[in-house]
Formats: structure tokens, C-alpha cells, sequence
């Protein structure tokens, strides 16, 4: 396909063809999404993203499959996830209603176990032994190495030297469960990094290894089939919402790292005309700051990892380092399918700094006794700021659906120096400074 | 001998890399093809160092553009790409290299740029391809660009007449490599082996049936890389494929401690050795005879990565 870079797809004529060609949003398969998507990896790895590609789509139309990944999922995860309305905490958002969908409740403490369990399914029907993965805040990687114990797969995790420090925690616990962690000291020593080493892990690996990636990014056809395995999260929540509330949601609210909770969140609403679709970003210190993860605020189309999306990069098309006070959220780029709800206009995209998600992480904590992961944190400021937004234009009848994805124990450490909550000894003790030896 | 010309486009395309390659051919002998990154260890001293490549007896120049992210190198390539990237090196700097080389040798040795497709985007493809032309450059390496998603590059480099190397690699499928010899211009890059650059005591075992199955798919033109370090392992590449890629093995001599002028002298002797090599491979030259071999320490530029994972 013709790279038309810095040129959105705007033109009328074109999404209604689009539209008409491709029926429902939520039924787009890879590898393009508009002009975003593809495969941009060395030939090395086609080979295997084609069989990927064929025994997943065989793997989805197989009865005895889609039966297994169920059965895990409510035996295992223990899904369906409950939704839960959060009053006291709606208050601070101009009075609406908000639900939180909570993936944080799932085994694991997050929504990465949903794709994790579809993909190492799939890794025994392709009959590999070894998975590989990448890890910024350890949550994949933990998931990871849970499906490896359970489905008996040797299992590897890169890791940013610099991440093993900040979240030694979940260092032990992935070795815990019997993977090796792998720390990656070159670059900037961070997920993009742990990215690059689990590529090239793979090319050299690839005939009895497969690289679980853990988000919508990537190479055709991870971010399809990732979105997939995630499309429960918004499917449930749909028949929730509308057992509870006998309507469909005003707007929806996620954060966006990679964009797989929020693309398994927005999937089934893709098409719902009347439902806004808020996907925030890694705001970091402020856009202005430099130190950031807002890609569609601060960045521009580019190539990736495998795929073209919106990207942080400076004038020469290197990448430029991305800033969070979450882990999750801290990475330059985005999955493809989101450049194009993007430049489709179907779902908008703000950026939420450190500052507003640690103040709507601790309102969380103390009107509803829930601590959201960091990242869901971005997600619940978001959903502050459009409550609130409505209620500044005299609606107060708004119906807002948060993903909760993940839960704060990992964050604790974190908060507690934010906040200042402990001493210095043992604030010093719970960031574990010693590092993951 | 008609020029090389590529086997799709709309018009036929000269190749400067081909008509290379098949000069050589004629000599009874593989090319070497030699690569560096620019800037480093500062973009005046890699022009140097790829012009004392040349002199020592490189036939095609492949000069890197560093990059953030590179996926398809070993440690010893990222570290010189780290290092290039923190003195500030630029993607427009790989023109004064293509200049440089054509100045030197008047347009003798092509010289091909390794990219990454990230920059070259963000560059702009066509002008990019401009720039390169009007700099003498031969074409570009694409090593993360499948043909699949070439179109803009494939007119871009048909516009100003480049060469596009693209690779394949054992795990191609038929389909796959008659796809990608049909989009290659100058030659194709056979990967020797599943991995990233380094050196390696071994060359890839499958790569000598890559190279036959390369050429079952219409290919005149393949090269060999990944992991050729040596002037032996020359020899035995020079063999069968029309021309021997040797990386790591020529970054690591420029890494290593010491004066410039030492790693200069190293970087020389191993190219000189695996001049040598490409020689010897089929009997041909008259090199082989007086020149000695020297042997390549391996030890600073073996790719831990490839080991330690291989199971
Ligand atoms: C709890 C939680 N939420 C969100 C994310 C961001 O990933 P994604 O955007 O793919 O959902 C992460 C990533 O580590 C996470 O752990």
C-alpha cells in the first residue's frame, strides 16, 4: 500500500466507502487499519507471522478452542468481571453516572490475562515450547509467565534494566512462577528496548519459540488478533450496562498504552453511533515539557515495531524517549487500530498528566476503597474531565463506562513516595532500590 | 555485457551494484562488500575509516544509518549505532559517505545505505532517493522494508534510478523469494542464518541452499550476510554467492581500545583478509598466492545474544 505519510484519512468519499467495502468498524481485519498497520519487520519473521495469522484464525472458528479459552476464563481469570457504580466518586464528575469495568479483579490484577491465555492456547496448538515476551511494568510479564506454569511453556522476559529496578516486585514474582527475566541494558534501557530484544530473540528463535506480545502494537497480526482476545472486556460490559441501566453508555473511558483495554473496551461500541469514545494518554509532565507519551498530542505517523502508527519521534525519524509516572503507559508508540479511530474522528484522544492521575488515583482510593493500577488511574481523570465537560454544558443525565484495568498493588510504592505517606527508611525500603538481584 | 537492469518497473533501471558484481564476475571472483556505520566514532573519522575500508579491498561500500531501534543487530552494531546517535549524527550525513566513496574511487565502488525504513520515512522516500542519486549513491538496504509495503520506495528508486536490496532468509517461503528477487535491484541479501548481525565462528549452514533456492526463484545476484567474519569463512561463501556482507566483524576492529590509527591498521588488516578470502574462493586471483591470512579475533565481537538463546 502506498505510504502517504502526515496525510490523514479525512476525505468524506473515502470513510463512506471505507465504511461500505468494510461493513462494522468493530469487524476490521488486519493488516491495515485505514493506512496504519502492516508489516514492517525483517523477512525473517513473515514466515512465522503467517502461520501465526492462519492457525489463529483457524484456532477462532475451532469450537473446541473458543470452549478451552472460555473455560479458563471463568474458572481461571474468574470472568465475567463485575461492573461496579461508583457514587461517591461520580460526584466529582459533575454529578453522572460512572461504572467501572473490573478488569482489575481478574487473576493477575489485570486485563493483559485475557490475550495472554488466547495466545499461549494458541502456542500449544502450533506446538512450540518457548514464549518470549517484553515488559514494561512487569504486568504482562507476569501474566506471561502465570499462562507458561499453567500450560507448561518455557518462558523468557526482557525487561528495561531500568524497569527491573523500578518494579522489582514483580521481578520476583514473574521468577516466582519459573520464567527468567532478562534484563535489557542497551538503548534506553525501558519497554522499547525490551521490545527490540524480544525481536530479536525471536528471529533467531523463531522455530520453537513465539513471542507473546502483549498489546495492540506490532506487526499484522497482533494487533488484530490482540484485539480479539480482548473484545470480552467491552462485550461484557455492553449487556452489563444495558441490564443495569436499560441504556447504552454516553461515553466510554480508557487509558492508552499500548491500547489494548481500551481497544477491547471500545470494540463493541465501535459502531454504536451515540456512544463518545475517550482514549487517554500518558501526559506525562505536560505536552509542553517534552517529557511525555501522548503520541497523537506529540507525535506524528511513523514505523515502529512492525507497524504505522502515530509515533514520538524527533526530525530524523528516531524514536525519542517517552515519559510516565506509569509504567504501562510509558511507550512512543500506539496500535494501529487507534491512529485510525483517531484520524477517523470515531474516538478522541487527550492526554492526561501525572499530576491529574495520581489525584484521581487517590480520590478512587478514598471515595470507593478500589486502588486502580496507575495507568487506570489516566483512565478515571478522563472520566473526571468529560463528567464534568457535560455538567459545564447542563447535562447531568451522562452515563460514563471507565475501564478499570488493573489494580494499584504495584503502585503502592510509587504513591507512597507521590504522597508522601511513609519516612524516608521506609520509603527508601519499599522502592525496592536494591534493584532485582 | 549489457548494464544489470532490474526485472520489474515500468522501464528497465541500471544497477550500479549489479554491473559491480558482475565485473567481478568476470574477474572469476565474489564481491566484498563492506559495512560501517556513519558517525562513528564522529562522521569525519567514519568517512576515514570507510574510505580505508575501500583501500584495503572493499568492492561495494554498505554504510549504516544509525538507529534507535535496531532489531536486526547484534551488541556490537547497536553500540556503535548508541554512539553515533549521541554525537549527534544525521541521516543526511550518509550522503557525505556516498560522495566521499564516489570522489575516491571516481565512481568505481557503489555504495549502498543501510537503513532502517523509520528515518528514510521521516525523511521523505523520494527525496531521500533524490539526495542519494545526486550524492552518487548506488541505492539502499532495507533490512525492516518487506517488498509487501514498498510500493513508495520501489517508485522512488525506479524514479532515480537506485538500486533496492532487499533479504531474504531461510525461512522464506518459494512464493516469498520469487517475490522478493522480483522487487530487488543490485542483489539480493541472503541472510545466512536466523538471527542478528554479529561475528560468528561459523557461517550459517543453510546458507548455501538459500543461495541456490534464491536463484531458482529468477535471482542472477545474491550476497551472503550474517555472521561472515573471517577471511576462511570468505573463502568458503566466495564460492557459491556472488558477493560476502561482512559487518560486525569490521565495526568491532574500529571498536576495540587503543589509537585511532591502531583500529584503523585492525580494521584494514581484516578487510585486507577477507579480500583475501573472496580470492581464494574460487582459485581465481592473483592475491591469494603472496598474501598472508590473519586471523580474526572473534572473541570481542561474538553476539552473546545469538549463543545464549539458541536452544
Ligand atoms: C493495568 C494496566 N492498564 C493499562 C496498561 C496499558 O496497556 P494497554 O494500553 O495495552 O492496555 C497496562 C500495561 O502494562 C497495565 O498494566
Amino acid at each position: 500500500m502506498p505510504d502517504q505519510p502526515d496525510q490523514p484519512v479525512r476525505d468524506a468519499l473515502t470513510e463512506t466507502l471505507a465504511h461500505q467495502v468494510l461493513g462494522r468498524l468493530a469487524d476490521v481485519q488486519g493488516p491495515y487499519f485505514g493506512e496504519f498497520g502492516g508489516r514492517f519487520v525483517p523477512e525473517a519473521l513473515i514466515a512465522a507471522l503467517d502461520e501465526l495469522e492462519t492457525e489463529y484464525r483457524k484456532a477462532l472458528g475451532d469450537p473446541a478452542f473458543t470452549a478451552e479459552l472460555a473455560r479458563l476464563h471463568r474458572e481461571y481469570t474468574g470472568r465475567p468481571s463485575p461492573l461496579t457504580e461508583v457514587p461517591r466518586f461520580a460526584e466529582h464528575a459533575g454529578g453522572q453516572r460512572v461504572f467501572l469495568k473490573r478488569e482489575d479483579l481478574n487473576h493477575t490484577g489485570s486485563h493483559k490475562i485475557n490475550n495472554v491465555l488466547g495466545q499461549a492456547l494458541l502456542v500449544k496448538r502450533m506446538g512450540k515450547t518457548r514464549v518470549i515476551a517484553e515488559t514494561g511494568a512487569g504486568q504482562h510479564g507476569v501474566a506471561t509467565a502465570t499462562a507458561a506454569a499453567l500450560l507448561d511453556l518455557e518462558c523468557v522476559v526482557y525487561m528495561g534494566e531500568e524497569d527491573t529496578r523500578r518494579q522489582a516486585l514483580n521481578v520476583a514474582r514473574m521468577r516466582l512462577l519459573g520464567a527468567e527475566v532478562v534484563p535489557v541494558q542497551i538503548g534506553s534501557r525501558t519497554l522499547k528496548d525490551a521490545i527490540n530484544e524480544a525481536l530479536r530473540d525471536w528471529v533467531a528463535n523463531v522455530e520453537s519459540t513465539h513471542y507473546l506480545l502483549g498489546t495492540v502494537t506490532g506487526p499484522h497480526p497482533f494487533p488484530e488478533m490482540v484485539r480479539e482476545f480482548h473484545r470480552i472486556i467491552g462485550e461484557e460490559a455492553r449487556e452489563q450496562v444495558l441490564d443495569r441501566v436499560g441504556r447504552l453508555p454516553d461515553a466510554l473511558a480508557a487509558c492508552v498504552g499500548g491500547g489494548s483495554n481500551a481497544l477491547g473496551l471500545f470494540n463493541a461500541f465501535l459502531d454504536d453511533e451515540g456512544v463518545a469514545l475517550y482514549g487517554f494518554e500518558a501526559g506525562g509532565e505536560g505536552i509542553d515539557s517534552g517529557r511525555h507519551a501522548a503520541r497523537f498530542s506529540g507525535g506524528a505517523p511513523g514505523v515502529l515495531h512492525g507497524a504505522r502508527s502515530y509515533l514520538l519521534q524527533d526530525d530524523d525519524g528516531q524514536t525519542l524517549p517517552s515519559h510516565s509516572v506509569s509504567a504501562g503507559l510509558d511507550y512512543p508508540s500506539v496500535g494501529p487500530a487507534h491512529a485510525w479511530l483517531h484520524d477517523l474522528g470515531r474516538a478522541v484522544y487527550e492526554p492526561v498528566t501525572d499530576d491529574e492521575a495520581m489525584e484521581a488515583f487517590r480520590l478512587l482510593c478514598c471515595t470507593e476503597g478500589i486502588i486502580p493500577a496507575i495507568e487506570s488511574a489516566h483512565a478515571l481523570a478522563g472520566a473526571l474531565r468529560v463528567g464534568r465537560r457535560a455538567a459545564d454544558d447542563g447535562r447531568t443525565d451522562q452515563v460514563i463506562l471507565v475501564n478499570l484495568s488493573g489494580r494499584g498493588d504495584k503502585d503502592v510504592a510509587t504513591a507512597a513516595t507521590w504522597f508522601g505517606l511513609l519516612d524516608d527508611e521506609a520509603a527508601q525500603a519499599a522502592q525496592g532500590t536494591e534493584g532485582d538481584k | 555485457m549489457s548494464a544489470a537492469t532490474s526485472p520489474v518497473g515500468t522501464m528497465p533501471v541500471a544497477s550500479a551494484t549489479g554491473d559491480r558484481i558482475a565485473a567481478l564476475r568476470a574477474e572469476g571472483r565474489a564481491a566484498l562488500v563492506g559495512y560501517l556505520p556513519v558517525g562513528f566514532p564522529d562522521v569525519e573519522r567514519s568517512v576515514e575509516a570507510v574510505l580505508a575500508m575501500v583501500d584495503a579491498g572493499a568492492d561495494v561500500v554498505e554504510v549504516g544509518v544509525p538507529y534507535t531501534d535496531p532489531v536486526m543487530d547484534g551488541p556490537v552494531i547497536q553500540r556503535a549505532a548508541e554512539a553515533a546517535l549521541a554525537g549527534g549524527t544525521r541521516v543526511r550525513d550518509v550522503l557525505r559517505v556516498a560522495e566521499a566513496v564516489a570522489s575516491h574511487t571516481a565512481g568505481r565502488v557503489p555504495t549502498l545505505v543501510m537503513s532502517y525504513w523509520n528515518p528514510l520515512l521521516r525523511y521523505g522516500v523520494d527525496a531521500f532517493a533524490r539526495d542519494l542519486a545526486a550524492a552518487g549513491g548506488a541505492g539502499v538496504i532495507t533490512p525492516d522494508l518487506i517488498p509487501d509495503e514498498g510500493a513508495e520506495w520501489i517508485a522512488a528508486s525506479d524514479a532515480h534510478g537506485l538500486d533496492r536490496v532487499f533479504l531474504v532468509a531461510p525461512s522464506s517461503t518459494p512464493e516469498r523469494l520469487q517475490r522478493t528477487v522480483r522487487a530487488t535491484r543490485g542483489f539480493v541479501y541472503a541472510a545466512s542464518t536466523m538471527g542478528v548481525t554479529g561475528a560468528r565462528s561459523q557461517v550459517g549452514a543453510r546458507a548455501e541452499q538459500l543461495v541456490a533456492d534464491t536463484r531458482a526463484a529468477g535471482a542472477r545476484d545474491v550476497c551472503v550476510g550474517l555472521g561472515v567474519s573471517t577471511g576462511d569463512h570468505a573463502a568458503q561463501v566466495g564460492r557459491y554467492a556472488d558477493g560476502v556482507i561482512v559487518g560486525s566483524a569490521l565495526v568491532g576492529a574500529l571498536l576495540a581500545d587503543g589509537p585511532w590509527s591502531a583500529r584503523i591498521d585492525e580494521l584494514q588488516r581484516r578487510t585486507a583478509d577477507l579480500a583475501d578470502g573472496v580470492r581464494r574462493a574460487r582459485g581465481a586471483g592473483p592475491v591469494a598466492a603472496g598474501r598472508t591470512v590473519l586471523a580474526v579475533d572473534d572473541s570481542t565481537t561474538v553476539d552473546p545474544t545469538s549463543q545464549e538463546t539458541s536452544p
